[in-house]
């Protein structure tokens, strides 16, 4: 039996993803960092950027988180972030307006969003 | 129809109209409610997970963070009192100031400084009136917080807390808000935000007593807390917003549910009095003009001889 380990992926506000997974990538503040089952209990820091889910049906699903904690214990994974949305759910078209919008207006943390949002959809 | 009549009948139109009100706001207040208690519900996942990560770190972490230990001589302390831009909600805005100056009291008994941040229109007002300076205010988001609404709350309160004391800064960070218990029951409380107790934290994880497994910080120890600390704070706060919220439209529903049973019963009254205005109206109208076929009987009775 494929060992599995249990993601809870939560915004501020809602639930956005919650399954068994094989494999979790996310990018910390020291760089990307994959967590499979019977990890070391560990606690990080995320970056903005897109967090990958190895499902256990051999899905793959791509959220864009925007800040956030990572916490890993006992083969439970949560994933917390203040922003977090699915790769389904983004607007790609959206998300490059905002984009431009963020570049003509020089608003550097809009632009940041932007960018992790269009990478998450890069990504899918 | 009788002056009096009129009077009765206007005034049962008037309180007709304003029954059609409150009713009608009582059944917003109601759907409002359902709403604010399903985003407390949406909110709780974030919330105690974030909690859990909280006792971890700050228990496995051998290092004293200043935002989880307790200020030898605290002289300063924030306190954030949430009340709502609307009143007609009976006693809810009053029972969170009151507890919120019963707080201050006790934090001034003790020597401490009281800085106040007020969110809402009616602690805003309240304060003002007694020209008390606010450190901080905000309006126009207590129907519907959104969690954009609780940074923008809790940024200055965490500057604060981080800056030193002799620069402004505060030790201590209390919150006063109504907890929504029930439908029927909302209590206005108040808790200590930071420093934060850890015994607390844990009881609220509901995990007090079991062992926690030894992390692996990413990037350090410090660094997490650091970056967790603002965090939770948001989320408290986010949380006791949105619990204030639905606590106001509890009891607005309470309020105007009691103000359309109380025009009920005016209306009842009215209508009583209105009748009898009109029978002795009647009554009178008769004997008017049996005493007249009277008079007229005898008068006619005189001029025959």
């Amino acid at each position: 039996m494929a060992a599995e380990l249990h993601v809870e992926l939560v915004a501020a506000d809602r639930s956005v993803w919650s399954g068994e997974a094989t494999l979790v990538i996310a990018r910390t503040t020291s760089g990307d960092i994959g967590v499979m089952p019977g990890h070391q209990p560990l606690l990080g820091v995320l970056e903005s950027g897109p967090v990958t889910i190895r499902t256990s049906e051999g899905d793959t699903v791509v959220a864009a988180v925007h800040g956030g904690f990572i916490s890993f214990a006992d083969d439970k994974l949560s994933l917390l972030a203040e922003i977090a949305e699915l790769a389904d759910e983004i607007d790609a078209q959206r998300a490059e307006r905002a984009l431009e919008r963020a570049k003509s207006g020089e608003d550097a943390a809009a632009e940041r969003r932007a960018e992790v949002r269009l990478r998450a959809v890069a990504v899918r | 129809m009788g002056a009096q009549l009129r009077v009765y009948k206007r005034r049962i139109k008037s309180v007709t109209a304003t029954k059609k009100i409150t009713k009608a706001m009582e059944m917003i207040a109601a759907s409002r409610v359902v709403k604010a208690q399903r985003k407390v519900q949406a909110s709780t996942p974030y919330a105690t997970e974030l909690t859990r990560a909280v006792t971890a770190v700050a228990t496995g972490a051998n290092d004293k963070h200043p935002l989880t230990t307790e200020a030898e001589n605290p002289t300063r302390a924030a306190v954030l009192l949430l009340s709502s831009d609307r009143g007609l909600a009976g006693a809810f805005n009053s029972n969170a100031i009151k507890a919120a100056e019963q707080l201050i009291k006790r934090l001034e008994g003790e020597g401490k400084e009281a800085d106040v941040y007020v969110v809402g229109r009616r602690g805003i007002a309240h304060f003002n009136f007694r020209e008390r300076k606010l450190a901080g205010t905000w309006a126009g988001f207590t129907d519907e917080p959104s969690y954009a609404d609780a940074k923008k709350v809790g940024e200055p309160l965490i500057e604060a807390i981080e800056k030193a004391t002799a620069e402004g800064g505060v030790d201590e960070l209390h919150i006063v808000y109504t907890e929504f218990v029930s439908m029927m029951t909302q209590t206005a409380v108040e808790a200590r935000l930071l420093p934060l107790s850890l015994d607390e934290v844990a009881k609220e994880a509901g995990e007090s007593d079991t062992l926690r497994p030894l992390y692996d910080f990413e990037p350090s120890a410090e660094d997490v807390l650091d970056a967790l600390l603002p965090r939770y704070v948001e989320s408290r706060i986010y949380n006791a917003l949105l619990q204030s919220s639905a606590s106001k439209h509890a009891a607005t529903r309470r309020a105007m549910k009691s103000a359309t049973d109380n025009a009920g019963d005016l209306i009842n009254n009215l209508s009583r009095l209105a009748n009898a205005a009109r029978q002795a109206e009647i009554t009178q109208e008769i004997s008017e003009i049996v005493g007249g076929t009277a008079a007229l009987a005898d008068a006619t009775a005189g001029s025959d001889k």
